[in-house]
């Protein structure tokens, strides 16, 4: 069986569909994983001992372990206990925490590199300490490590072809779908590889303007 | 926690996790060589090979491994490469890490000091013998510890291979979510296994750092 792309042009439209949804479900879950990490970079570093260390417990498993095996937990474990999402609000939450706690290390390590005249400062001038965090330490802290947090979006947006698994039609289902009627495994996946470096390229082109715009002028 | 349950059916997650450790060191090692091949290619003197490293790194970067994998299994057959499920898994996932491996040792070798690969040459030797004798020793020891990063992270991408019904750890485990529907212990046991050999692995690693690294 050779190639034949001319089944191709009929199938275009679920294609762009689908790569629409895999851009829908990469910037939910960067949001996610973007604010998500900064929570969690300060839980970790701040929270009492109560609350910390099961969350280090958390962090820790979820470093250590697969992305894919992450996803059948999170949506076969909330059906489990009667929660019954959306395969795509499952596919985000998933992905969100995921790269959410890549995010929290990143952000912790820089957090804990601003200057500790910065905090004094700012207690000294009366604000109080979760103020000073706020709009003070983590502000800067964040900006430090706009760049790998960048990396990790982009890691994030190949990732996010796992999620077909748990049913979410992105582009990858959307491949599958058109394969599952055409028979042509290798046209379809090329084109959906196609798609993503396309989608890719846009994104490197935004986060490097963000790079840009968020980097210190001095 | 249902103990019992993890009693029964831990033997199969054993062998499963078995299944891993060999994709995991099968693909780090078709890894390597990708790496080595593709920062020779990058680093060459022809434009034609730097582009050609390039051009591998960016595509396969730019894309999900997810679907290279689909591609090879089951795109494969259509232009004549007829693969089982592990060789594909195997294959597939090894030239993957091959791409970002690629740029881990380009970026130890481009970090050795330009004055060591020209004092060698200064010193008589050859351009091949100076790479070799000088400036590949003092990039190996900086590439250990990066390469690490990426052999951890293979170690999880090996649970991709689930997807093309290699029963490895994280097929194993949707599995029996699927029999048993207990998601939770199914994934803690697997996890454990998984940690266990990212665990390992790092030990090795850091002795083999500490045994190159610079008094």
């Amino acid at each position: 069986m050779g190639l034949d792309f001319s089944v191709v042009p009929g199938w275009l439209d679920t294609i762009l569909l689908g790569g629409l949804w895999t851009i829908a479900i990469t910037l939910s879950a960067a949001v996610l994983s973007f604010v998500g990490g900064i929570l969690f970079a300060v839980i970790a570093l701040y929270a009492p001992w109560i609350v910390r260390q099961p969350f280090r417990l958390f962090a820790w498993l979820f470093m250590g372990t697969p992305l894919l095996l992450q996803l059948f937990l999170i949506y076969f474990g909330l059906i489990q206990i009667g929660i019954n999402l959306p395969a795509f609000v499952a596919g985000v939450i998933g992905l969100g925490l995921h790269f959410a706690v890549y995010n929290s290390e990143l952000i912790q390590t820089a957090i804990v590199a601003v200057d500790k005249g910065q905090m004094e400062a700012a207690r000294t001038l009366g604000l109080s300490r979760s103020q000073a965090l706020r709009k003070v330490v983590v502000p800067q802290a964040v900006r430090d490590v706009i760049p790998p947090i960048g990396n990790n979006m982009i890691a994030l947006l190949k990732d996010s072809a796992l999620v077909s698994v748990i049913g979410v039609g992105e582009l990858t289902l959307s491949a599958q779908l058109a394969i599952g009627r055409t028979y042509r495994p290798f046209e379809f996946y090329l084109v959906a590889a196609v798609c993503y470096y396309i989608i890719n390229l846009g994104m490197e082109a935004v986060l490097r303007r963000i790079e840009r715009r968020t980097a210190l002028s001095r | 926690m249902d103990w019992e349950l993890i009693l029964k059916v831990y033997p199969y997650f054993l062998e499963a996790a078995w299944v891993t450790i060999q994709l995991s060191v099968l693909t780090v090692a078709l890894g390597l060589v990708c790496g080595a091949l593709g920062a020779a290619a990058r680093l060459s003197r022809f434009a034609l090979l730097r582009f050609l490293g390039a051009a591998y790194v960016s595509v396969i970067r730019g894309t999900p491994a997810l679907i290279q994998l689909f591609l090879l299994y089951f795109g494969g057959p259509q232009i004549g490469i007829q693969l089982d499920a592990f060789e594909a898994g195997v294959i597939g996932l090894g030239i993957n890490i091959g791409a970002y491996m690629t740029e881990t040792m380009r970026g130890a070798i481009i970090s050795v000091d330009r004055g060591q690969g020209e004092a060698a040459r200064t010193l008589g030797l050859s351009q091949f013998q100076a790479f070799r004798k000088v400036v590949l020793p003092q990039a190996l020891r900086l590439m250990i510890r990066p390469l690490g990063v990426n052999i951890n992270a293979q170690i999880k991408g090996t649970a991709l291979v689930a997807a093309i019904s290699v029963v490895e750890l994280t097929y194993t485990a949707q599995r029996y979510i699927g029999s048993t529907y207990k998601p939770f212990e199914m994934f803690m046991l697997s996890g454990l296994l998984y940690m266990a050999i990212i665990y390992a692995t790092g030990k090795g690693i850091t002795y083999l750092d500490s045994r190159v690294r610079l008094q």
